[in-house]
């Protein structure tokens, strides 16, 4: 089942067109890597598809349901509130740099959401919240406010928030970039945990390493287009592309 | 008179004081909100007419506004002053300059919260007001406590202003006695008060403040 249709995205700041032309799909259960030098446009991509960012035209479709069509004179609409409000909790997303709430404790951070926007009761949030903080290893830090704890386990108690509104599929922008290079580590085997469990995920990196061994499908974007897509060995080892040759060329390294 | 009944007339004042402070803290705060709102609104009209009003609330002396909050129903449309409007005359006037000072510490603080908060909770599906009456306001209280602080030391002080419309607060108690006798005394005694007064709010300030400080 495809889980994320996008057709045909197109997006501009002024005049910068920042998105050319972009679509793919989303299957259940895959992992898609996006990969790409800076500025070529993979938060812009990530942010449209969770409408943080209004597109100018194309479509947009979770579970078949659409959020965004395009109109006989090629400008983006979007369905109405509440549609998009349903199509919302499909999804989540992991920010770079975490956005944790820091009035809230880790574990309020992680179940006020449910409480807040499902109407979960207080006791069954608390009861997912302490499942998901046992998952991360955080089990102790449930009463800590984000900022007693280290980048890695802010970053796991921002997963395990996003997972505690049980979305379909995660995006994750770079979820390690702000991260010190001795703590990415265990935010890559939180993801790869997830993977294992079949977890439809979106993942933009700049670890190539982990995007070859994590994902089922590679996105090399450049210049707002996809120039280059396929299985990891095909594009991370073998690509086509001069421009995808170039840009690992400088990872080469790292792999 | 001696020292008692001095001490019992300037209380008396005092409690006029003490509410002219609650009643313009109570209807300016929330006020000064609405006002921010305004002031960043999307609505370029809207945003000129706040940026105008809150330009001119601290741009005049408040003692000028008292009186023309006071005076100008009367000069203006000839309308006869009712028994007991020097009163509401101070807490208008109070009011709409205290909640123009608290809507610009309500916008620094607004706008400095980072935009990362909004679209986590955004994308968390939070609505607007959720999003800010759970997780913008609480940060923006935490960090604009410290400028409501000052504000609120200095309201303390500005309630002697009403004396000048002749509302029998402590300074205007403290004056009239002061005359009668050609002591110092009592202004020596309404100073003490207003210390007093001061040293409480600040104390409560403080607490209020050490109980927000459990996150940076
Ligand atoms: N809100 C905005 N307003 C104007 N320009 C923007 C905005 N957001 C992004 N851009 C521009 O769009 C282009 C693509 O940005 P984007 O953040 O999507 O790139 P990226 O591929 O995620 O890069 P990086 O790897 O550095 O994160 C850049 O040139 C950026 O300056
Ligand atoms: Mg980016």
């Amino acid at each position: 089942m495809k889980l994320l249709e996008i057709k045909n995205l197109k997006k501009s700041f002024g005049d910068l067109e920042v998105i050319k032309d972009i679509s793919l799909d989303v299957e259940e259960g895959q992992v898609v890597g996006i990969i790409g030098p800076s500025g070529s446009g993979k938060s812009t991509l990530l942010r449209c598809a969770t409408m943080l960012e209004t597109m100018d035209s194309g479509e947009l479709i979770y579970l078949g349901e659409k959020a965004v069509t395009t109109d006989e004179s090629g400008r983006a609409v979007y369905a109405p509130g509440k549609d998009l409000k349903r199509i919302q909790s499909y999804f989540g997303l992991v920010f770079q740099n975490f956005n944790l709430f820091p009035h809230y404790s880790v574990i309020k951070n992680i179940i006020d959401p449910p409480i807040t926007v499902q109407k979960k009761s207080k006791d069954e949030a608390i009861e997912i919240g302490r499942e998901l903080l046992a998952k991360m290893g955080l089990s102790h830090k449930e009463d800590a406010y984000p900022y007693q704890l280290s980048g890695g386990q802010q970053q796991r108690v921002s997963i395990a928030r996003a997972l505690a509104l049980n979305p379909r599929i995660l995006f994750f922008d770079e979820p390690t970039s702000a991260l010190d290079p001795e703590l990415t580590g265990e935010i890559l085997k939180v993801i790869k945990d997830l993977a294992a469990e079949n977890m439809t995920m979106v993942i933009v990196t700049h670890e190539m390493g982990f995007a070859r061994d994590v994902a089922d499908h590679i996105i090399f974007m450049n210049d707002g287009l996809i120039v280059e897509e396929g299985a990891p060995e095909q594009v991370i080892n073998n690509p086509e592309n001069e421009r995808t040759k170039a840009f690992l060329n400088r990872f080469s390294n790292a792999i | 008179m001696d020292l008692s009944v001095l001490v019992l007339n300037l209380a008396k004042g005092m409690l006029v004081s003490f509410e002219i402070f609650i009643l313009t803290l109570l209807f300016s705060l929330p006020l000064g909100l609405i006002v921010a709102f305004a002031r960043m609104s999307d609505n370029k009209i809207i945003r000129n007419i706040t940026r105008i009003y809150i330009s001119i609330m601290r741009g005049t002396p408040l003692m000028l506004q008292l009186m023309v909050v006071y005076y100008g129903p009367y000069y203006l449309f000839e309308i006869p002053l009712p028994k007991g409007y020097r009163f509401f005359a101070v807490i208008i006037a109070f009011v709409l300059n205290y909640a123009a000072y608290f809507a610009e510490i309500y916008r620094g603080g607004i706008e400095s919260i980072e935009v990362g908060q909004y679209e986590a909770a955004k994308v968390l599906g939070y609505t607007e007001t959720q999003t800010f009456m759970k997780i913008i306001l609480p940060q923006v209280i935490k960090r604009i406590l410290p400028a409501i602080t000052n504000e609120v030391i200095t309201l303390i002080k500005d309630t002697s202003l009403a004396f000048t419309i002749s509302v029998a607060e402590m300074f205007t108690a403290a004056r009239a006695i002061s005359a009668a006798q050609s002591s110092l005394m009592p202004f020596l005694v309404a100073g003490i008060f207003y210390y007093v007064f001061n040293f409480i709010v600040a104390f409560a300030m403080e607490w209020i403040e050490s109980k927000l400080a459990y996150y940076k």
